[in-house]
């Protein structure tokens, strides 16, 4: 049996203790959850911002002169600056509240791409991508009859970039790719991509979902262009996200939405737009989910990376060494640069019996195509089981986890 | 023409429940009973695991025949996952061999009883009772052939 992770400076009952979820017992078992690539849960502190903005500062933001508005609105452009600094953006300009990862490159499509891609251009996405990560470009193709292309992976899930290098042509405009695969946990280099996509002209749109929970991100030194990613992946409030785009493309993009907040000035005939980054916020954001996110950049800090990456990546070893000898479990996704995802199918069972039954003794986990059906088409299984994993995850949950697809294998042998 | 030898929707769905109640509401066991009654499902030809017979709406594949035998309406079916085919066996136990105007008219109270819902969740249960409509339509579209 693989030797267990020992961990003697990250005291992890502590930090569970801030996670009301993880206190509970499901159908009668304690619960484990190891669904965090689809959602992590909230620490108390996130919970506390969300009800107290309810409870004391709730009004709309950047119009109102009243107290109440003042103080919501400067509590939002608080998180705008944690963020700006999170990710180590230039300005808060780059910034853009939106509802999630997926809205975010709809934007960018909506608008960069609406623009600037042209009858018979390219764009290259991977063959990992998300589904929010494909179906954009694929839109956007259509519309403006241009050409989407793919980076092919190897049977690790690894992406072959030797294949880039052709793929990119004078032609490519954008470049879409995931920092990180939500289903076979790959972290793709990309800083080589990038650098790769600019020599030929092409900006470079990064799915950062499954990226921003585990790994640090410098969006000067990646110098991506532009960069995806959702609150409620990374211990914060769902229906909020971020798009960063540089400044000098940001300002040269036309409006996605109209209405309020990205307008300067409306006659009827005529509208002036707001500045960066109002100009791409219409409508009421969701306010309480911006302000509360604040606390999870804070928890993550507290945490540090360092800390957090270590931690996963022994309970990913861990519980991958453990699968691995079992028999009829094969694992999807081996590349040796991973985030704390574990995708297995069970041979001779589907993938949705196996989550229920692990559900049955209080352990969820994802099962399906991942929200990547072109992957799983490509791997010809029909789904997947997933575990990911988070900071507050043990390694007696893992030990637990993996009793029981032992004993469901066993029960179905 | 009447299926003699088989007992009623209502007798059947009494048995079942009866079955069920040995589980003690537990989820594993119960899954574990649905999914043992999949495997003893017998297996749909391929042939008919086709689009027509594709029942849309459920989370795994589901797939629907009948033959019709004067008015009883015998079903088939099969899923590519465990507890989904075990799921359509019990349905196929209460309604299969059943008169058409029964399966029009039929309670199936068990599923509430049984406490189906709360197990199979949101998803599943919409499957369910997809496949359940799926059924009393090919009755009622029976029923209309009958008259016409």
């Amino acid at each position: 049996m693989p030797a267990a992770p020992a961990h003697s400076t990250l005291d992890i009952q502590k930090i569970r203790t801030q996670f009301p979820a993880l206190q509970q017992t499901v159908h009668g078992k304690p619960l484990i959850y190891l669904d965090n690539a689809a959602t992590t849960q909230k620490p108390q502190a996130v919970l506390d911002a969300l009800t107290h903005y309810y409870q004391y500062d709730n009004a709309n933001v950047h119009r109102g002169v009243h107290t109440l508005a003042e103080r919501a609105t400067f509590a939002l452009e608080a998180t705008r600056r944690s963020v700006q600094q999170f990710i180590r953006a230039t300005d808060t300009a780059e910034i853009i509240f939106t509802s999630g990862t997926t809205a975010s490159i709809n934007l960018v499509a909506a608008t960069y791409g609406q623009t600037q891609v042209q009858a018979g251009d390219e764009i290259i996405i991977s063959h990992m991508e998300h589904h929010a990560n494909i179906v954009p470009w694929q839109m956007l193709c259509q519309a403006k009859r241009a050409v989407l292309k793919v980076i092919p992976i190897n049977k690790k899930g690894r992406l072959m970039l030797s294949t880039l290098a052709n793929l990119l042509t004078s032609k490519t405009k954008i470049v879409a790719i995931g920092y990180v695969s939500n289903v076979l946990g790959t972290i793709n280099p990309l800083k080589e991509i990038i650098q790769q996509a600019h020599t030929q002209g092409a900006i470079v749109v990064v799915d950062g979902a499954q990226a921003v929970p585990h790994l640090p991100i410098d969006v000067q030194e990646l110098d991506c262009d532009f960069l995806a990613f959702s609150a409620h992946k990374a211990y914060g409030p769902t229906g909020v996200g971020v798009l960063y785009g540089k400044k000098a493309l940001l300002e040269d993009m036309p409006p996605y939405q109209g209405g309020g907040e990205m307008t300067q000035q409306v006659t009827l005939s005529h509208t002036t737009y707001n500045d960066l980054p109002y100009r791409f916020e219409a409508g009421t954001p969701n306010i309480a989910g911006i302000i509360a996110w604040q606390e999870a950049l804070n928890f993550i800090k507290q945490v540090g990376y360092k800390t957090l990456m270590a931690h996963e990546n022994k309970l990913l070893n861990y519980a991958a060494d453990l699968l691995s000898s079992l028999k009829k479990i094969r694992i999807i996704g081996t590349a040796p640069n991973k985030i704390g995802v574990l995708s297995f199918v069970v041979e001779g069972m589907h993938h949705l019996d196996v989550g229920m039954l692990l559900d049955a003794n209080g352990i969820a986990v994802r099962t399906g195509h991942g929200c990547a059906q072109p992957l799983i088409d490509l791997l010809k299984i029909e789904g997947i089981v997933r575990a990911s994993f988070a900071i507050y995850n043990t390694k007696e949950e893992v030990e637990q986890f993996v009793t029981e697809v032992t004993r469901i294998v066993q029960k179905k042998a | 023409m009447q299926n003699a030898t088989l007992p009623t929707i209502s007798a059947i769905q009494e048995e079942i429940i009866r079955e069920f109640q040995t589980l003690e509401h537990d989820r594993e066991r119960m899954l574990t009973y649905i999914m043992d009654l999949g495997d003893r499902l017998e297996p749909m030809d391929a042939l008919f695991k086709n689009e027509h017979n594709t029942i849309r709406g459920c989370i795994s594949k589901v797939w629907l025949t009948y033959t019709r035998k004067g008015d009883l309406l015998f079903f088939e079916g099969d899923s590519n996952t465990a507890i989904t085919k075990g799921l359509i066996s019990l349905l196929l136990r209460v309604l299969s061999g059943q008169k058409i105007e029964d399966i029009i008219h039929a309670n199936l109270y068990f599923v509430g009883k049984i406490g189906m819902t709360q197990l199979l969740g949101f998803q599943r249960s919409n499957g369910f009772a997809n496949m359940l409509k799926e059924m009393k339509l090919i009755a009622i579209a029976q029923k209309t052939k009958q008259k016409a």
